[in-house]
């Protein structure tokens, strides 16, 4: 088996806290030996020599929260394309979302989405299933059976599960195999016809507003409903103060309650809608600078376990609209890690931290393979320069949607090679 | 011929972007229309040659009428588009729609549409002036002008007055262009209606809220009372009509707290007995209502002569 070895590189593995100068050496799809110790001789002949020049190696970034589109919306975003824009952003592995056309809730589908993501080679597809058929709200897909198709969690995402009576049995049956239920936390009711967030800024502009309290809400039962379930809870895209603050409390009392956040809560506020831009228009929504000072400190206490994205690639049809009919969703693979590494410019997290988030949580919560750097862990690895300048430039994206509000934003930090099972699938300018 | 003006944009999208001095200098050029609309001739041909296209995704009778009048008596080819004759019907987003009419050579297209930022969508695409006939609960721009001409007739002044918007301000964008331009103006603005009918943080726009009209209206010098529209009043804003009259419909009652020489204003189309009394609504020596209207077209002739002057630019 073909083996190579990286390095003077620094690397860095949030799961033993390595933080070092060494190399790394894969074999196949493995990784076979790392360290700072690792050929102090030299490399032998036969093994194919990397040099990474100083720069991070780490394990491949894992996005718990993408929407790839296939099926059903082929002209926004492919399981291929989704798997290149991965790719480009140093994501080695990706969890899909079920809420394509028809919605991933049977057997046959899921197996269908995992032999695309085979056929694409890009990064590794890991499908949520859905939470109930068709996201209807009322009938509870096959957990079981799902989940031993390769259904890695469960989610109505994009919908609420508003019925109270289907999260209470949603929670208490996934226990039977272990099972984590993610939630798009939202009460539809109270956000009505809201386009962006509640506050001064849609005041001015005449839009309604989706207030905090609906995220809040929502959250705050699905909580009770874990104390009394012993079920495994995770909010998506979480995004208020006071949804972090809910969170934060239960895993006090030692609830089973994870959540994420997505890159543009921490990185903008609803001021960024400016003159009704749609490309800011997501669910849920860009909110005030509070809730995104929350999201931050959320970050830094751990209370929000990981960092995923919830790309949304939308054609330009879908957006150049008025702001009440735009489509929500923003494309984020490929500014995942550059946006990240601005909490570690910022000095709000370390490097280790803010890797734990990428790669070693989400990982855990969902019990995929990777998401660190050890003998006999998946050769998935991701290779960046943390200070790197470069102007996003959505042209340049190899997602087939351009969606972005961070279009022309000066950034810092860059993958230059990601590797999937040993083989490098991308690189920079390469 | 271009009238110099001081108007900075090519469009009025909204009173946000107006100053001081363009609003005083379309108020002045508007005391000129309503002279002239006051004589037997009331023709001029400053658009003569020039192209009005109305544009209304929303049934309106006052404002489309006025600019139809207004764009005629300055000699302007006037052409009326309204949603249930529109492409838009068969698909055609907005954007496309812009482009189309844009490719005919228009000098001015004056826009109502329900959502909110979608007028500023379209003049983004087109090359002609482009004007705000309300867009959703956003802005209204020539309202607040109208507006604002009648109490400068009446009080002589747009500063230094305490003035009371009552009813839907959550989705009235009269109100939002009327706090834009009376703070502007150095007036104090009160708003007056339940928690319901009020946006977050609308305080922030530089008024003060009140909750108890008596209260709200004390010593004020202008009332403005807005429309509650209907689908509003079935229990999900407020609770009955009556309910509404009684606490916030303007009578002669509440009336009393104000300052006896108040101005009462209304943006029409009015709900009588449901925000407004209609011996209150009727009284003329109190009621500006009906001057409003005819202020209000000399407003839009002044608007139009401004911008529909201005050289277009050439090309599609």
């Amino acid at each position: 088996m073909s083996r190579t070895a990286y390095t003077n590189a620094r690397l860095l593995d949030p799961a033993s806290g390595l933080d070092a100068k060494g190399a790394l050496l894969t074999e196949g799809t493995e990784i076979v030996d790392l360290g700072p110790g690792l050929f102090p001789d030299g490399v032998p002949d036969g093994i194919k020599t990397v040099d990474c020049a100083g720069h991070c190696l780490a394990p491949g970034l894992v996005d718990m929260h993408v929407h790839l589109r296939e099926p059903g919306h082929e002209h926004k975003e492919t399981i291929a394309s989704g798997g290149l824009s991965a790719l480009a952003g140093g994501v080695t592995s990706l969890c899909s979302m079920p809420n394509t056309d028809p919605v991933i809730d049977n057997v046959g589908l899921i197996e269908f989405v995992q032999r695309r993501a085979r056929e694409a080679k890009g990064a590794k597809v890991y499908p949520f299933a859905a939470l109930t058929k068709g996201l209807g709200g009322k009938q509870l897909t096959e957990f079981g059976m799902l989940a031993e198709a390769g259904a890695v969690a469960f989610t109505d995402d994009g919908l609420p599960v508003a019925d109270s009576q289907v999260m209470r049995r949603a929670l208490s049956y996934a226990k039977t195999f272990g099972l984590m239920i993610s939630q798009h936390a939202e009460d539809l009711s109270l956000s009505g016809c809201g386009c962006m967030a509640e506050g001064e800024v849609a005041t001015r502009l005449g839009l309604a507003g989706i207030p905090d309290i609906s995220e809040t809400v929502v959250v705050e039962r699905d909580i009770r409903l874990v104390e009394l379930t012993g079920g495994r809870y995770h909010v998506a895209h979480i995004s208020t103060a006071e949804a972090v603050d809910c969170v934060r409390r239960a895993k006090t009392r030692g609830l089973r309650v994870t959540c994420e956040a997505a890159p543009h809560h921490f990185a903008l506020t609803d001021i960024d809608v400016g003159d009704y831009r749609t490309f800011a228009k997501m669910a849920p929504p860009l909110r005030s600078e509070e809730n995104r000072a929350a999201i931050v400190e959320g970050l830094k206490d751990g209370t929000i376990d990981a960092i995923a994205t919830d790309h949304a690639p939308h054609d330009q049809e879908s957006k150049r609209l008025p702001m009440a009919h735009a489509a929500n969703g923003i494309v984020g693979l490929e500014t995942l890690l550059p946006l990240s590494l601005e909490l570690y410019h910022c000095g709000h997290l370390t490097l280790l931290d803010l890797l734990r988030r990428l790669t070693l949580a989400p990982a855990e919560l969902l019990n995929l393979p990777g998401g660190r750097l050890a003998k006999g862990a998946p050769a998935d690895l991701v290779l960046f320069d943390p200070d790197r300048p470069w102007v996003v430039d959505t042209s340049k994206f190899r997602s087939m949607s351009k969606n972005s509000p961070f279009d022309g934003r000066p950034v810092q930090g860059r993958a230059l090679r990601t590797i999937v099972d040993g083989r490098a699938l991308f690189t920079l300018d390469g | 011929m271009s009238r110099a003006n001081s108007l900075t944009q090519r469009d009025l999208l909204g009173v946000e972007g107006l100053n001081p001095d363009s609003v005083a200098e379309i108020l002045d050029l508007s005391e000129t229309y309503v002279a002239l609309n006051r004589d037997a001739q009331k023709k001029s041909d400053v658009l003569r040659g020039r192209t009005l296209i109305l544009l209304f995704f929303e049934t309106s009778t006052r404002t489309r009428t006025s600019f139809e009048l207004a764009g005629k008596r300055l000699g302007a080819d006037v052409i009326n588009i309204s949603v249930a004759s529109s492409a838009i019907k068969k698909g055609e987003t907005l954007i496309d729609t812009a482009m189309t009419l844009n490719a005919m050579h228009p000098d001015v297209i004056v826009v109502r549409h329900p959502d909110a930022g979608a007028v500023r969508l379209l003049a983004n695409h087109v090359n002609c002036a482009v004007i705000n006939a309300g867009d959703g609960s956003h802005e209204h721009p020539t309202q607040a002008l109208l507006d604002a001409l009648t109490i400068r007739r009446h009080k002589g002044k747009l500063g230094g007055l305490r003035v009371a918007i009552c009813g839907d301000i959550m989705h009235s964008r009269v109100a939002r262009s009327n706090i834009l331009l009376l703070s502007m103006m150095g007036s104090q603005v009160r708003l007056v209606a339940p928690p319901t009918l009020l946006p977050t943080a609308i305080e922030r726009m530089g008024a003060e809220v009140f909750y108890d009209m008596r209260k709200g209206l004390a010593d004020c010098d202008i009332i403005m009372m807005l429309r509650l529209q209907a689908e509003r009043m079935q229990g999900t804003f407020v609770p009955s009509t009556r309910e509404y009259f009684r606490y916030f419909g303007l009578d002669e009652g509440k009336l009393g707290s104000a300052r006896p020489d108040a101005l009462i204003m209304h943006p029409g189309p009015m709900n009588r007995g449901v925000e407004i009394d209609s011996v209150v609504a009727d009284d003329i020596t109190r009621s500006a209502i009906l001057e409003q209207v005819e202020l209000g077209l000399a407003v839009r002739q002044a608007c139009l002569d401004m911008l529909g002057t201005e050289k277009s630019p050439g090309g599609v």
